[in-house]
C-alpha cells in the first residue's frame, strides 16, 4: 500500500507523490488556462489591474455577495433536511437504515439537463405544484425564481453532503461516553445538543464546508433557475463565450478559487485545537435504542415527508421517462416504454463506462484523500497542509477550465502502446472525474480521521507494529465510514459530471451516460430517452451506494469481532 | 509533427493529379472520417448511415460537442489534430477556427449550388467553410399554454413587445448562440441602430428568461414554462413532429441563418473529409435534410420540388428584405454580445420593473388619459430604450478592438477594458431603468 517506509521517510515519499499528482493533473493545467486572469490585455506583460476591474464592477461585487449570501442559507436549510434524518436513521433501531441511507444519497445524482427538466415539471411556474395549486386555490408559488429558488433547489440537491458525513461521525461516537451523560442524567434533546451533536461536529463540518463550498462555486443550478447574477454563472457565461478571451471569467476563477481556500481555512480554525476522537471503540459506535410505537410513528412520517419532498425531482425524472408528451399539464399525456426500450438498445455502452469511470475516480479519490488526512492530521512534514488546500481548490475550478486544461498539457503526449494522446485516451475522464471530486472524499476522509484516537496509533507503534501496518491495521478500518463517506459522495457525483467529460470526450465509445444524456437532450424528440438514461443512472449508483452500505455494515461486525478476538487474546 | 503533413501534402498533389470522381470506393478514400458537430443526433445519424452505406468499408466517428467546446476541442488539439470536419450552425465559429488558421480551404466540386440564399451568402467567401442548409428565424408557441392563459397568437417581432405578452417570451442571448446573434444583428440592421434597440428592449422586458444555450428556448416552450420562444425554425418543426403541442411561424421579416461544414486544417484523412463534403452538397446528401426529424432548408433549388409543404427561400416564400451587411455585423461582433449582456440578461430583473410599470401606467392612461402622465411614460420609454453609445462608435474599429483581446501584434495597442467599459455602460443602464421605473410610478399616481 502506499506507507511503504518506516517512520518520516515513508510519509515524505507519499506526501512527494501525492504533490506530484496534484501539481501534474490540476495545478499545472489550471494555471496553463487562467494565467490570462493576470495579464495586461494590451501588452501582456503581468498584472493585477483585471482584479481591480472585479471589485470595481458592481455586477461582480453584486454577484459575490449573493453567491455568499446563496451558499450560507443552503448550509441552513440542507442542515434543516439533513439532521433530522441523519439522527433518526443512525440513533434508532430502524428496519430499513441501509436504505434510507441510500435514498438519502439519490438526491446528488442529478443527470444533467434532463434533471433540471424533471425539476421544472414538477416545481417551475407552470408546472405540476403550480397547476394544481392554480386551479384549487387561484395562487402559485414562485420555488423555481430568484436567489430563493436557487437556495431551495440547491438545498435539496447537496443536504446529502451533510447527511452522509453526519452520519459516519454519529456512528462513530463511543457508546460509553453517551452512557455517561445518560447516568448524569441528561437525556432527550439536551442530550443530543449538548453531547451527541458536539462529538460529531467533525462530520458535520465536513458535511456543511462542503455544501457551503460546492453551492458557493456551483453552475448548474443557477444556470438552469436562469440567475445569472452569481459568480460561477458570470465566470462560465465569459469563458464559454465563442471566440471571446475576456480575462474577466478567468478572474472570477481566481477568485473562487481563493475564497474557497478561505472558508477552508476558516473551517479548520473552528475544528482546530479541539479532541473529538474517541478513545474506546469497544462499544462500537452510538447505542441503537427502540422507539416506542408513536415514538416510531412519529419519525417515520418526519423521514418519509422529508424523503417525500427531496426526491419529487426524481419522481419528476420517472414520469418523464414514461410519459410520451408532458407539456403544461399536472401529468404526462400518456406513458410508454417506448425509451427505454430506445435506450436499452443504443445506450448500454454509457452505463458501462460511467461505472468504470466514476467506480475508479472514486477509488483512487479515497486513497488519495486517505493519505492527505493521514499526512495533515498526523505527521510533522513541512507543508503538509498545502496538500490538503491543493485537493480542496479543485472544487472551486470550472470543470471547463480543467477539461481546457487538459488538453493544453496534455493532447502532445503520446501514451506509450497505446499510440494515442494522452488526452484522448479514456484514462484522462477518470482523471479529471478524479480531481474533480477529490475535495468530498477529502473532506469526509479528513473528518473520520479527526475521530481516531491518535492513543490508538500510538499504541500500536509502541507495541511494535510499524507505521504500514499500524495504518492498515488500526487507522484505517477505524475510518471505515467516512472512507466509505467520501467513496459514495465522490462516486455519484462523478458518476454524472459533464462539464470536463464533454471537452475530454474523444470517441463516442468512450462516452459516460451523462455525455449520452447531453446527446439525447439536444433534440425535442430525445427529452423521454434521456431521462430512461437518467434514470438509468440513478438506479445504477443508488444500487451501488446501497452494496457499499450493506458491506460497511459487514465488514464493520467482523472488525469488530475481529477486534474483541484480539484483545480476549491479548488479555 | 510531420508524417502527418507530409502525408497530406503528398495526398493533396495526388488529388490534383487524380480528378475527384464520386464512384471512389473506401479503399481509396480511407476507412475512417472523425466529424466534430454541435448537431444533434437525429441529423448526424442520418448522415453517417448514408455515407457509411455509399462508402462500405467507411467508418465516420461523429463527436457531439456543444459548438462552444467543438472550438475549443479544435483548437487546443491543433498540435496534433485527430479530427477532419468541423460541422455546426454557427458561421461566427467557423470564423473563429479560421482566423486561428484551423480550417483548410476547400473548393467544391457539385455544381448547381447558388451564391445566396435569400440576402445571405451561402460560402465563406474567402473558400474555407461551406453552407449546406439554412434555416430561418420565427417564434414558436405551446398551443396549450396561450389556450390557458389567453393569449393571442404573435406574428411579427413587434407583436412581442406588447404588454400583453410580460412575463410570458424566452430567447437565448446573442452571446451564448450563434444564431441568436444573427436574428439580434438582422434587426438592428433592418429597423436601424436606435430603433433596432429599442425593439429589442422591448421584447427584453417581456422576457421571462434569457436561456444559456440555444435548445434551453425550445425545451421551455415544449416543457410549457414559458409560452412563446424566439427559435430557429427546425427546432420548432422537431418539437412539433416529436408531438409536442406547438406552432410555429416565420415574421415576415426573418434571417435565413447557414449551417456550415468544413475541412480542419492537417486532417489525418483528408480524402474522406472531401467526400464527405460533396456527399452533404450533392443532391442525394441535400434530399436527407427534408427527413422529420432533420427539417432544414437545403441549399440545392431545385430539392424543393420535392418538398411542397417547405418554405422555399429561393422563390421568396421567407421574406428576408434585410439587405444583410455582412462586414458590419463582423466588425462589431462582440461588442453587441456585450452590449446585449449588460442591458438585458444581465439586468432582466430592472428592465422587467421598469417595463411592468410603463406597461401600468399606459393602461390607466388608456382608460383615462392624462397628457402630462402621458409624457412622463413617453420621457420613460425613451429611457428605456437609451443606448450607452451610438452606431458609429459601434462601428469603430478602435472602440471594437476592446472586445476583441487577440492582439495580432505585439505593437497593437488597444486602450480601454472590457470590464471597464461594461462597468460604464452598467451604470448608464441601471440607472436609467430605475429612472423610468419612477417615472411610470409617478404617472401612474397622476392617473389615479
Amino acid at each position: 500500500m502506499i506507507f511503504a517506509g518506516r517512520g518520516q521517510w515513508g510519509a515524505f515519499g507519499t506526501g512527494g507523490f501525492v504533490l506530484l499528482v496534484l501539481l501534474v493533473f490540476l495545478v499545472i493545467p489550471v494555471g496553463k488556462v487562467i494565467y490570462v486572469a493576470f495579464q495586461q490585455p494590451d501588452t501582456g506583460a503581468f498584472t493585477l489591474v483585471n482584479f481591480l476591474d472585479f471589485f470595481n464592477t458592481s455586477l461582480f461585487r453584486e454577484s459575490f455577495y449573493n453567491s455568499l449570501y446563496v451558499a450560507a442559507m443552503s448550509v441552513v436549510v440542507a442542515s434543516l433536511i439533513a439532521i433530522p434524518l441523519a439522527y433518526f436513521t443512525t440513533r434508532f433501531r430502524f428496519g430499513a437504515a441501509a436504505l434510507l441511507q441510500t435514498l438519502g444519497v439519490i438526491p446528488l445524482i442529478m443527470p444533467p439537463f434532463v434533471g433540471a427538466v424533471a425539476m421544472q415539471m414538477i416545481f417551475g411556474a407552470n408546472g405540476s405544484i403550480n397547476l394544481l395549486l392554480d386551479e384549487y386555490f387561484g395562487f402559485t408559488i414562485p420555488f423555481m425564481e430568484g436567489l430563493n429558488g436557487v437556495i431551495l433547489v440547491q438545498a435539496i440537491h447537496y443536504f446529502p453532503f451533510i447527511l452522509i458525513n453526519l452520519s459516519a461521525s454519529l456512528a462513530n461516537i463511543d457508546r460509553s461516553v453517551e452512557e455517561s451523560a445518560q447516568n448524569l442524567g441528561s437525556y432527550g434533546f439536551r442530550l443530543f445538543r449538548r453531547i451527541v451533536f458536539p462529538l460529531a461536529m467533525p462530520g458535520y463540518v465536513a458535511g456543511a464546508a462542503l455544501v457551503f463550498l460546492k453551492v458557493f462555486d456551483d453552475l448548474g443550478t443557477p444556470l438552469l433557475l436562469n440567475v445569472n447574477n452569481m459568480l460561477a454563472p458570470q465566470a462560465y457565461l465569459r469563458i464559454s463565450s465563442i471566440g471571446i478571451t475576456d480575462p474577466m471569467g478567468y478572474v472570477i476563477s481566481v477568485i473562487l478559487v481563493a475564497f474557497s481556500l478561505f472558508s477552508l481555512w476558516l473551517s479548520y480554525f473552528v475544528t482546530r485545537g479541539r479532541d473529538y476522537a474517541s478513545l474506546e471503540k469497544g462499544g462500537g459506535g452510538l447505542g441503537k435504542r427502540d422507539l416506542g410505537t408513536w415514538g416510531r410513528l412519529g419519525a417515520w412520517l418526519v423521514i418519509l415527508i422529508i424523503l417525500l419532498i427531496v426526491l419529487t425531482p426524481h419522481i419528476g425524472l420517472l414520469l418523464l421517462s414514461f410519459g410520451t408528451i408532458w407539456s403544461f399539464s399536472v401529468l404526462p399525456d400518456a406513458y410508454t416504454l417506448a425509451h427505454y426500450r430506445e435506450v436499452f438498445s443504443t445506450a448500454m455502452p454509457y452505463i458501462t463506462n460511467t461505472l468504470i469511470y466514476a467506480g475508479l475516480a472514486a477509488l483512487f479519490d479515497v486513497i488519495l484523500a486517505t493519505a492527505i488526512a493521514y499526512l495533515v492530521w498526523r505527521t510533522g512534514i513541512p507543508g503538509r497542509q498545502i496538500l490538503d488546500y491543493l485537493g480542496t481548490a479543485a472544487v472551486a475550478v470550472p470543470g471547463v477550465v480543467l477539461g481546457i486544461g487538459y488538453l493544453r498539457v496534455f493532447h502532445d503526449f503520446q501514451v506509450p502502446f497505446v499510440d494515442k494522446p494522452l488526452a484522448s485516451w479514456w484514462v484522462i475522464i477518470v482523471v479529471a472525474l478524479m480531481i474533480r471530486r477529490l475535495p468530498y472524499a477529502l473532506r469526509a476522509c479528513t473528518a473520520a480521521l479527526q475521530q481516531v484516537s491518535i492513543a490508538l496509533e500510538e499504541a500500536a507503534l509502541n507495541l511494535g507494529a510499524g507505521r504500514f501496518r499500524t495504518v492498515h491495521r488500526i487507522v484505517v478500518p477505524l475510518m471505515a465510514g467516512g472512507i466509505m463517506a467520501g467513496f459514495v459522495t465522490s462516486f455519484a457525483t462523478a458518476a454524472v459530471e459533464l462539464s470536463a467529460t464533454i471537452m475530454l470526450v474523444s470517441a463516442e465509445s468512450d462516452a459516460p451516460v451523462a455525455y449520452g444524456i447531453y446527446v439525447y437532450m439536444q433534440t425535442a424528440a430525445g427529452r423521454g430517452p434521456g431521462a430512461a438514461l437518467g434514470v438509468l443512472a440513478v438506479l445504477l449508483v443508488g444500487i451501488a451506494t446501497y452494496l457499499s452500505h450493506r458491506f460497511v455494515e459487514r465488514s464493520r461486525e467482523v472488525e469488530e469481532a475481529d477486534r474483541r478476538l484480539a484483545v480476549a487474546q491479548g488479555a | 509533427m510531420s508524417v502527418r503533413a507530409m502525408r497530406w501534402v503528398a495526398l493533396a498533389a495526388l488529388g490534383l493529379a487524380q480528378a475527384w470522381s464520386p464512384s471512389l470506393s473506401a479503399q481509396e478514400i480511407g476507412d475512417k472520417l472523425v466529424v466534430v458537430t454541435s448537431f444533434p443526433k437525429d441529423l448526424t445519424n442520418v448522415f453517417k448511415e448514408a455515407f457509411e452505406k455509399k462508402y462500405p468499408g467507411m467508418t465516420v466517428e461523429m463527436l457531439k460537442k456543444k459548438t462552444t467546446a467543438g472550438v475549443k476541442y479544435i483548437q487546443e488539439t491543433a498540435s496534433n489534430n485527430t479530427s477532419d470536419i468541423f460541422w455546426a450552425s454557427a458561421p461566427d465559429a467557423f470564423e473563429v477556427l479560421k482566423g486561428d488558421g484551423l480550417l483548410a480551404k476547400y473548393e467544391v466540386k457539385a455544381t448547381g449550388i447558388p451564391d445566396k440564399v435569400g440576402v445571405f451568402p451561402i460560402n465563406d467567401p474567402d473558400g474555407y467553410y461551406k453552407g449546406f442548409a439554412a434555416s430561418g428565424y420565427g417564434f414558436m408557441w405551446n398551443t396549450r399554454y396561450l389556450k390557458a392563459k389567453k393569449l393571442p397568437e404573435p406574428a411579427e417581432w413587434e407583436d412581442l413587445a406588447k404588454p400583453v405578452y410580460f412575463g410570458h417570451v424566452g430567447m437565448s442571448a446573442p452571446s451564448r448562440s450563434g444564431t441568436t446573434h444573427l436574428t439580434v444583428e438582422t434587426v438592428l440592421q433592418g429597423l436601424g441602430w436606435e430603433d433596432g434597440w429599442a425593439l429589442w428592449k422591448r421584447i427584453g422586458g417581456n422576457l421571462k428568461t434569457v436561456t444559456e444555450r440555444s435548445f434551453g428556448v425550445p425545451s421551455g416552450v415544449n416543457s410549457g414554462d414559458f409560452g412563446i420562444g424566439i427559435v430557429i425554425d427546425f427546432f420548432g418543426f422537431s418539437s412539433k413532429a416529436s408531438g409536442y403541442p406547438v406552432e410555429f411561424r416565420y415574421p415576415s421579416t426573418t434571417t435565413l441563418v447557414p449551417a456550415n461544414i468544413a475541412i480542419v486544417a492537417n486532417a489525418p484523412h483528408p480524402e474522406a473529409a472531401a467526400a464527405f463534403i460533396e456527399f452533404v452538397l450533392s443532391p442525394e446528401g441535400q434530399r436527407l435534410l427534408l427527413d422529420p426529424k432533420i427539417r432544414r432548408l437545403p441549399v440545392r433549388p431545385e430539392i424543393y420540388a420535392e418538398a411542397p409543404d417547405l418554405p422555399n427561400p429561393f422563390e421568396g416564400d421567407i421574406g428576408a428584405s434585410v439587405a444583410f451587411d455582412v462586414k458590419k455585423s463582423k466588425a462589431r461582433y462582440n461588442l453587441v454580445n456585450s452590449l446585449f449582456d449588460v442591458m438585458i440578461t444581465y439586468r432582466l430583473d430592472d428592465l422587467q420593473a421598469a417595463t411592468k410599470a410603463l406597461q401600468d401606467a399606459e393602461a390607466a392612461l388608456a382608460a383615462k388619459p392624462n397628457e402630462e402622465a402621458a409624457k412622463l411614460v413617453a420621457r420613460g420609454w425613451e429611457l428605456v430604450a437609451a443606448l450607452p453609445i451610438d452606431e458609429a462608435k459601434s462601428l469603430d474599429p478602435e472602440f471594437a478592438g476592446v472586445f476583441k483581446k487577440k492582439r495580432k501584434k505585439a505593437t497593437d495597442k488597444v486602450t480601454g477594458r472590457q470590464a471597464e467599459v461594461e462597468q460604464e455602460w452598467d451604470d448608464f443602464v441601471r440607472a436609467n431603468y430605475a429612472e423610468a421605473k419612477a417615472l411610470a410610478e409617478q404617472a401612474l399616481a397622476m392617473v389615479r
